[in-house]
């Protein structure tokens, strides 16, 4: 089946990756959902590169998705810059760890730990979001981290407190290992942290976790870079792929209803975990 | 209150204009290197399926810069892949300044230590990796 593939020259094969990540990043921008996080088993089911070079590939198109649609983001104004940059020690922290164990950890724990985190975002998704806490007192410890902040809404600015800032730590610092683990944004964990556990308004948390991605994917990005995980014959056409499909997403984004589209993509998400832990459990990963 | 949330608009707006300046310069000495590449190999054969890991040069940002400077055109595309690494390094290198600015010490401290987790990553992990 796969022998298709070793007939390939480097101008077909540079084609089909960048064709299929434009489709990743298109679809992802447009559901939300983070194109990254399909990438991984793009590369490794359908095109069979090793684990390695994909997660290399994927989090460098995961650090272009993130800069560059953060521009569409903060001309609205909701993301907060002091609750990104505390959490990004965490995610920073997190992902240093996260990427030294890749090397620690046999490649088919990793493509389960994939699957696994794959079929949860799908889930995460369909989700109801967690509702602000209105009528508590402040936290005193968001306080004192000046976290509590405002953003404009339909009726003029609205005003949130931020809770439990030890509990969104913690969590960020697993979306952090898991990122740096599996070449991942961890947008759907880091909205997560915000939305459920600190209760931050859903608009806040996820313009200000599309912010963090960045930083988060560039604390691997030196450990992934010296164990020689990033091709740059292969990241070429992912990252350019990724990034035109989002930016063409995000832009055919307002215009579309998209909800059935999400179920879609989800259910395709849900199979792409399937088939990676299959994988895995065969002996395909090594 | 709201003085203090207009300078944060300010401050946001100039991070995602360097966010995406950055994007932008990558992905053309990305595509500076990819266009040579392609034209002077279409024809070799690739294969990512077992992994060999990247020669030398291509592991370290000094390799990276030196290498691309003498026209490899792979070290070229590598290039423009750190220039995209860096893109998040020098928005907190920013967000130090705009929190040292306002006068927020406590914030100015919190962005040092995400800069020096990520300085760490790109300069010395080949500490814990080798």
């Amino acid at each position: 089946m796969a022998d298709y593939l070793a007939r390939m020259n480097v101008l077909a094969f540079t084609f089909l990756v960048w064709t299929g990540s434009l489709v990743a990043g298109f679809l992802g921008a447009l559901t939300g959902l983070g194109g990254g996080v399909v990438l991984v088993p793009l590369l490794t089911v359908f095109f069979h590169v090793d684990l390695r070079y994909a997660i290399g590939a994927s989090l460098v198109s995961v650090i272009a998705t993130s800069s560059g649609s953060a521009a569409a983001y903060v001309k609205e104004g909701f993301s907060n810059i002091r609750i990104g940059m505390f959490l990004e020690i965490a995610t920073t922290l997190g992902a240093l760890f996260g990427a030294y164990m890749t090397a620690k950890v046999p490649a088919s724990a990793i493509a389960i730990i994939f699957g696994v985190v794959l079929i949860y975002s799908a889930y995460v998704s369909r989700r109801v979001r967690g509702r602000a806490a209105a009528d508590q007192p402040p936290d005193p410890l968001a306080t004192k981290l000046k976290m509590n902040g405002s953003f404009p809404d339909t009726s003029g600015t609205r005003y949130y407190n931020v809770y439990r800032v030890p509990a969104g730590f913690g969590v960020m610092y697993l979306a952090g290992t898991l990122s740096g683990l599996l070449g991942i944004g961890s947008g759907a964990l880091k909205v997560v942290a915000m939305d459920q556990a600190m209760k931050i308004p859903f608009k806040v948390s996820t313009t200000t976790s599309n912010f963090m991605i960045g930083v988060t994917a560039a604390a691997s990005a030196g450990v992934y870079l010296s164990r020689g995980y990033i091709d740059p014959s292969l990241a070429m056409p992912v990252m350019i792929g990724v990034l035109i499909g989002s930016l063409m997403g995000a832009r055919v984004l307002a215009k579309t209803q998209t909800k059935l589209l999400r179920l879609v993509f989800s259910g395709v998400i849900v199979l792409l975990g399937l088939e990676m832990m299959l994988k895995a459990a065969s002996g395909g990963f090594r | 209150m709201n003085k203090h949330h207009l300078d944060d608009q300010r401050v946001e707006r100039m991070i995602s204009n360097l966010l995406r300046a950055g994007v932008l310069l990558a992905a053309i000495v990305v595509i500076v290197g990819a266009v040579p590449y392609l034209a002077l190999h279409p024809r070799t054969h690739v294969s990512y399926r077992t992994f060999q890991g990247e020669p030398d040069y291509l592991k370290t940002v000094h390799g990276v810069i030196g290498a691309a400077f003498s026209w490899n055109t792979r070290a070229v595309i590598q290039l423009g892949l750190l220039l995209l690494i860096a893109t998040p390094i020098a928005r907190v290198i920013f967000s130090a300044m705009a929190f040292a600015v306002e006068g927020d010490r406590m914030y100015v401290a919190f962005t040092l230590i995400v800069l020096a987790v990520l300085l760490y990553s790109l300069f010395g992990s080949f500490l814990i990796v080798s």
